[in-house]
């Protein structure tokens, strides 16, 4: 835009015709963005600026949640986190949570996309189907899994009506075995959106690419390994972005399951349930508020780093 | 390996459905069958439990707050979305790019950090209970998704057309009514679709806001509900399949849209 500005500025003694619309900026063209944009930016900064700033403030008090805070403690709440063996915990649960997630999902989702995205039969349907645990509300797959997992439930039910009594678990309330039980969960929830992803991503890259490389002799893995996953180097890295910051902030269906079915969140606490737990249910808003600074900070510099180190390769080519 | 695929692809379907059919199926036994036999068949098929559900008001009354909540939501996000994605896209002004960071730095501001404050904010508007309460930061929390589409969307129209409108004396906000919206309408659908969705299924939210029982949305109401008849397993099963539907049938409506919507996203 510039560009052109310029060029007719100097080339041309006379104001272009363009001139007399450009001084209109001033007073209507104000009001239009005030108006157009006015209400958007009230609705956001009184439902989510506004609330996030309060809760940076409240985290520097002991409160009860009744009446204008007024036991201001500074940071002796952080330090309280600090020292705190059950947000430890919390944070070690989400930081398995995202590992995990990324390990098991990541090669699951890129096998089936590249599965799917070959020609066969009911294809479509089957990307419909598979895409269907994503839609779902998370209380409805919640309820659902607690069911079908209790320990007199419907799986433990398959495996002893098979013989596999052995294979039988307290899935839920076994602590060692809970966080498994969730990114069980977890993988089947969200693996749906994974595969979309890649096979949009497949899409964009050019048929001509996989051609030249079968004329050349080289096989179906051959291809896949080193034209199809190189290429889908962008889509992957966006994905693992979002499910990192997905792990990091997991509430519903843990807080939904241990919290309403086996009443313990002991072996899948994240840091948001226990925030929920701490700052509603047992009333020390103050400190929930601070547990809510961390996790928002905590997710910020990951945010961060991971944009400035992993997507930066990706954005530089578009800028 | 042709074989090898449909295989595959089938065990695939059954993990992915086979929950969503257990709770369907379920709903038509009884408790002792489920007892009995965690994991059969209906035998006899009784549709006791669907007919208790849809019979009483409980159930409606729930479809219809969450109707109302989604419907204002996603005419909320979309509306205001629009009218600042417009701006963002073809007004240059200073504070823009602030503006812009503004709503993509949302993105990183999830409602679980902001739900006291939220609360207490809704408290003090007089909200609690109500469903402006849930509808509100619904709309704002939904606005940053919504910004981050339809502004490379707003910006691909070309310049040449708004020039061509000029000279037929048409304003820049008569450009906005006549020329944008129209085009935008596919941009506009993803991002009503996705606003939708999220709000339909939303949970944490209307679990701080609404208390009283007659409020409830869906997802509070099939919590409720499986509390409330934690005995009867099969009652729960029909509850939870029937609130399933609706979200069904939307998404095998839009379906092409909904995809379309979250890959368009992404690469934005």
């Amino acid at each position: 835009m510039t560009v052109t500005e310029v060029r007719t500025g100097g080339g041309v003694r006379t104001p272009p015709p363009v001139r007399p619309r450009r001084r209109g900026i001033g007073w209507a063209q104000r009001l239009e963005i005030v108006a157009l944009s006015g209400p958007a930016i009230l609705v956001f900064i009184g439902f989510v600026i506004v609330p996030v700033a309060m809760a940076a403030y409240y985290g520097f008090y002991r409160w009860k949640g009744f009446g204008p805070p007024t036991d201001f403690v500074g940071l002796d709440n952080y330090v309280t986190i600090l020292q705190d063996p059950a947000f430890h915990e919390a944070l070690i649960h989400n930081g398995q949570i995202v590992v995990l997630s990324l390990i098991i999902q990541g090669p699951i989702a890129v096998g089936l996309a590249l599965l799917l995205n070959q020609r066969m039969r009911g294809r479509s349907l089957i990307r419909v189907l598979i895409f269907v645990p994503y839609v779902i509300a998370e209380v409805i797959a919640g309820t659902a899994w607690a069911l079908l997992l209790q320990s007199d439930g419907a799986v433990n039910g398959v495996l002893r009506s098979v013989g596999l009594d052995g294979l039988a678990q307290d899935w839920l309330s076994n602590p060692d075995l809970a966080i498994w039980t969730l990114m069980m969960i977890l993988t089947w929830k969200y693996i749906g959106f994974a595969v979309i992803l890649f096979l949009a991503g497949m899409q964009n890259i050019p048929e001509e690419l996989s051609e030249a490389a079968a004329m050349d002799g080289a096989t179906y893995w051959q291809t896949q390994w080193r034209i199809t996953l190189p290429l889908l180097g962008p889509t992957i890295r966006i994905w693992a972005f979002l499910s990192i910051i997905g792990a990091l902030q997991l509430f519903d269906l843990v807080y939904i399951i241990w919290g309403q079915y086996v009443a313990s969140t002991a072996g899948t606490s994240t840091m948001a349930t226990y925030m929920v737990t701490e700052g509603r249910n047992a009333a020390n808003y103050g400190y929930g508020n601070a547990v809510a600074v961390v996790l928002f900070t905590i997710s910020m510099i990951i945010a961060l780093v991971y944009q400035r180190f992993v997507l930066r390769r990706d954005t530089e080519g578009h800028a | 390996m042709r074989h090898s695929r449909y295989f595959v692809a089938l065990v695939l379907i059954g993990v992915m459905l086979g929950p969503v059919f257990y709770i369907i199926i379920g709903g038509f036994r009884t408790n002792s069958q489920i007892t009995v036999d965690p994991a059969g068949l209906p035998d006899p098929w009784v549709i006791g439990n669907y007919t208790d559900v849809l019979t009483g008001d409980v159930f409606w009354r729930q479809v219809g707050n969450s109707t109302i909540v989604a419907v204002a939501t996603t005419l909320g996000v979309v509306a205001l979305g629009v009218m600042a994605s417009y701006v963002l896209a073809r007004y240059r002004f200073k504070g823009r790019a602030a503006m812009y960071a503004l709503f993509a730095a949302g993105l990183m501001f999830p409602a679980t950090v902001a739900i006291t404050p939220l609360y207490i904010l809704i408290k003090n508007l007089g909200l609690v209970n109500t469903l402006p309460g849930v509808i509100l930061p619904q709309i704002a929390f939904g606005l940053p998704t919504t910004v981050i589409i339809l502004v490379p969307f707003l910006r691909a129209i070309p310049r040449e057309l708004e020039e061509a409108a000029a000279i037929d004396r048409c304003s820049r906000l008569g450009f906005f009514w006549r020329m944008v919206l129209p085009l935008s309408v596919p941009g506009l659908i993803t991002v009503g679709i996705l606003a939708f969705v999220n709000s339909w299924n939303s949970y944490l939210l209307p679990l701080f806001i609404l208390n009283d029982q007659d409020g409830f949305t869906l997802p509070l109401g099939v919590q409720a509900f499986s509390s409330q008849y934690s005995v009867d397993t099969a009652k729960v099963l029909a509850f939870t399949s029937l609130s399933m539907i609706p979200a069904l049938v939307f998404f095998s409506l839009f379906e092409r849209r909904i995809v379309g919507g979250l890959t368009g996203a992404v690469k934005g």
